[in-house]
């Protein structure tokens, strides 16, 4: 289509001429063009069948990467968007295709990431009648999403996706839903056009800086002896990672992260003192509760990461930096809040602040890391026992990739021991589902990070109970030919709630001894190569075989039956607590 | 009194726009917390273009803050308020079915009409329906009143209220909508057209 875009002088509207007649599954398209989505990841179905059929003709400008369920086609999507930092684009019939996508915008709700999800649905004028594959989408995703909408004619498609990939990506990002009625798809319009949009008056994306509020947090950090950062995605969502480097060198800080800011600050950054939470390291956790003042940054005060809430940091002054208004004092009371883009924000503290040296209140950090190396860290990952540790496996990676790889990770005991232990050198390379703890996120994940960050190794390190919710993916990597390294660490176990169950129901093991297939022979049966590491001495072999095979490989190492992940906060105590057995 | 703790009731006034589906999205709110809903109003507001929720929900002040920032984060939300009972002026309203021979007989029902305020809106020969309005404690005294003689129907209307101290609001969003009008609503069409079009 041939469009000349003018802009007129009071407005930043794109005239188009030459209007072109377009059916409403093609304005879908175009939009997902213009708005520079390369990737959809998708499955077909009765009432997106117009879409599709347009498809066929746009193979050559947007890659549908077909999965084999679409839980897997949302989580590759949300795989995609964390790695690339781009809206990942999902496609889905009716019913029960798009009621198949409710895990992953749950997950995607409460992890802030962009998707635009574009699911069929029957024809407007049958809705209401419970006609074949008819479902209440739009009702059903609502608390789920951002924003969703109903589409039932086609003149508002362009409009319409304009919004949804605004609303996916701005401010704090999250999953849009627009559900599009068959009639829709199929019927012709007057095409004028893709205008991005970049404003909807009932929405503030980002809630105004308040200079008093810079001014207080300044004052609060410049007078504070023990002061501690702790930080979440919100420096990788707002691409403030150079920006909150700078904010913590400058005044010296230390730094402690939540399993979604990891990969934010480099592991080896002298002021990392590591992860915070329920499986966090020690000093961290214990000295939430003595530093003088603690600085919060783009993270939500989640309850795996605060432990008891009225024993949580009551001694300091708490800052909290936010780009949702309704995070600030929701679970922690903030004394300054501060409201606004952390990419913003930051950047006027740094102005602010005072250079210090608080070497020695990073040495208190060092001495608590001491003390759990030696109680807990070393054991783990150079283990004198002859059963092999998650922890050892994850070091020999790290010795492998250097760190420079992407992981990702499901959800259980490998996903606590990999975020604990993994390297990384920059930012977007850490994958997982952390609000939800959605399991069998790990292997679609993967196949979505890959796709969006193609020159990079990715990782998938999985559970024997995670792999076997979403093995069918096997099949789209097979299809696609994607290079995904599937690590399988098996213990037999759905560990982390046979950990639970050790030690706090008295060791009843109540259906957690899962059994798996040989999966060795499943990734062969899907053309994957794969090995299975039984002994030690094989083990460094197999991940360097993994690390350079060509194409995807599948890693299955087992790994002791009844390891713990310690140290941990148990539930209901507060983060001064944490056991390091 | 505690008022971070302690439970009262709180008129939220949810100013938004006009689209289907967003009383969904702000009901949502309340039930996911399993609050109840006391009394739920929708509107229009003064301005052309701009709808406007009252809600009435029994609350802690903590509670309320939380609930209406999250309202204010929904898309289509322009502004959320949140009220004590000393804040604002309001009004709601009662209908009462009254069987026609009860009325016609019994002389204390017309002291109790007259007492309250009541007005007749319409008459036949076998019931009366009464309008009054007021506070809850007020419509619902008639209501027990009128109990023993014969009232077969009662229904009350969800809250409205004027926040006392809102002008400065009122100019803001006449000038808001003036900039920028609001969209129309784009409802389904084609229900009811079903013979008319080919499906497969």
């Amino acid at each position: 289509m041939e469009t000349i875009i003018a802009k007129t002088t009071d407005q930043k509207v794109e005239a188009k001429i030459a209007p072109t007649t377009l059916t409403g599954s093609q304005a879908v398209l175009e939009a997902c063009i213009a708005e520079g989505a390369d990737t959809i990841f998708g499955y077909p179905g009765g009432a997106i069948m117009p879409i599709y059929d347009a498809l066929y003709d746009y193979n050559d400008k947007l890659k549908h990467i077909l999965v084999r369920h679409e839980q897997g086609g949302i989580h590759a999507g949300q795989g995609y968007a964390r790695t690339s930092g781009k809206v990942g684009v999902v496609f889905a019939t009716s019913g029960p295709g798009a009621t198949n996508l409710v895990t992953g915008l749950a997950d995607a709700m409460i992890d802030s990431t962009p998707l635009v999800c574009i699911t069929g649905q029957v024809f407007a004028h049958l809705l209401g009648t419970d006609a074949f594959q008819e479902t209440d989408i739009i009702n059903i995703t609502m608390p789920v999403t951002k924003w969703n909408y109903q589409i039932t004619d086609a003149t508002e498609i362009p409009g319409i996706l304009a919004k949804a990939f605004y609303l996916a990506r701005s401010g704090r990002p999250g999953p849009v839903l627009i559900d599009i009625t068959k009639n829709a798809q199929i019927q012709s319009f007057n095409y004028e056009g893709y205008t991005p949009c970049n404003h909807i008056r009932s929405y503030r994306p980002k809630p105004v800086i308040r200079k008093n509020f810079i001014d207080e947090a300044v004052a609060l950090i410049n007078n504070a002896k023990k002061p501690l950062v702790i930080f979440g995605q919100g420096v990788i969502l707002g691409k403030a990672e150079s920006e909150f480097k700078k904010f913590i060198e400058k005044s010296g800080m230390p730094a402690a992260w939540t399993i979604l800011g990891l990969s934010a600050l480099p592991t080896d950054h002298p002021q990392n003192v590591g992860m915070l939470g329920m499986h966090g390291n020690y000093g961290p956790n214990v000295l939430t509760n003595e530093c003088d003042v603690l600085i919060a940054v783009g993270m939500r005060f989640d309850d795996r990461v605060t432990g008891r809430l009225d024993k949580y940091a009551k001694q300091a002054k708490v800052i909290h930096l936010d780009i949702d208004p309704s995070e600030i004092d929701k679970n922690v009371k903030a004394d300054v809040g501060v409201w606004g883009d952390c990419k913003e924000t930051l950047p006027l503290l740094t102005l602010g602040i005072e250079q210090k040296d608080r070497s020695e209140w990073l040495k208190v950090f060092a001495s608590y890391t001491q003390q759990e190396y030696d109680q807990c860290i070393k054991e783990e990952i150079y283990p004198a026992t002859e059963e092999m540790t998650m922890g050892e496996v994850i070091r020999i990676v790290n010795e492998t990739t250097l760190g420079n790889a992407v992981m990702v990770t499901d959800v259980g005991q490998h996903q606590m021991v990999t975020c604990r232990y993994a390297k990384f050198n920059e930012s977007r390379s850490n994958v997982t589902s952390g609000g939800l703890g959605t399991m069998g996120f790990g292997l679609p994940a993967a196949i979505g990070a890959k796709f969006g960050a193609q020159d990079r190794t990715v990782i998938a390190v999985i559970g024997d109970g995670g792999i076997q919710m979403t093995i069918q993916e096997l099949g789209t990597i097979m299809q696609t030919g994607v290079d995904v390294k599937i690590m399988i660490l098996n213990n037999q176990f759905l560990g982390m709630v046979r950990q639970w169950q050790q030690l706090f129901n008295d060791k009843r093991y109540s259906f957690v001894d899962i059994q798996s297939p040989d999966y060795v022979m499943v990734a062969k049966a899907y053309g994957i190569e794969g090995a299975k590491i039984s002994h030690r001495n094989d083990l460094v072999k197999g991940i360097q075989t993994m690390l350079a095979h060509k194409g995807s490989y599948l890693l299955e190492v087992m790994v002791g039956k009844e390891n713990n992940v310690f140290p941990m906060v148990p539930q209901g105590c507060s983060v001064s607590e944490i056991r390091l057995k | 009194m505690d008022t971070n703790t302690e439970k009262q009731e709180y008129t939220i006034t949810v100013y938004t726009e006009n689209q289907v589906g967003l009383l969904n999205r702000i009901a949502i709110i309340f039930s996911r917390r399993k609050i109840n809903v006391e009394s739920l109003n929708t509107s229009p507001s003064e301005i052309d273009g701009i709808h406007r929720f009252t809600i009435v929900i029994h609350e802690s002040r903590s509670v309320v803050i939380k609930l209406v920032r999250q309202i204010e984060k929904q898309v289509e939300v322009l502004k959320a308020y949140f009220n004590t009972n000393d804040e604002i002026v309001w009004q709601e309203l009662a209908l009462y079915k009254v069987l026609s021979e009860e009325i016609t007989e019994r002389a204390k029902v017309e002291r109790l009409l007259r007492e309250f305020g009541a007005r007749a809106i319409a008459i036949r020969k076998d019931f009366i329906v009464f309008e009054t309005t007021g506070h809850r404690e007020e419509t619902n005294k008639l209501m027990k009143a009128l109990e023993p003689f014969g009232l077969v129907e009662f229904v009350r209307s969800a809250r409205v209220a004027i926040i006392k101290e809102s002008s400065g609001f009122h100019e803001k969003l006449k000038d808001f909508e003036s900039r920028e009008p609001s969209e129309e609503v784009i409802e389904n069409e084609y229900l009811g057209k079903r013979e008319a079009v080919f499906t497969m």
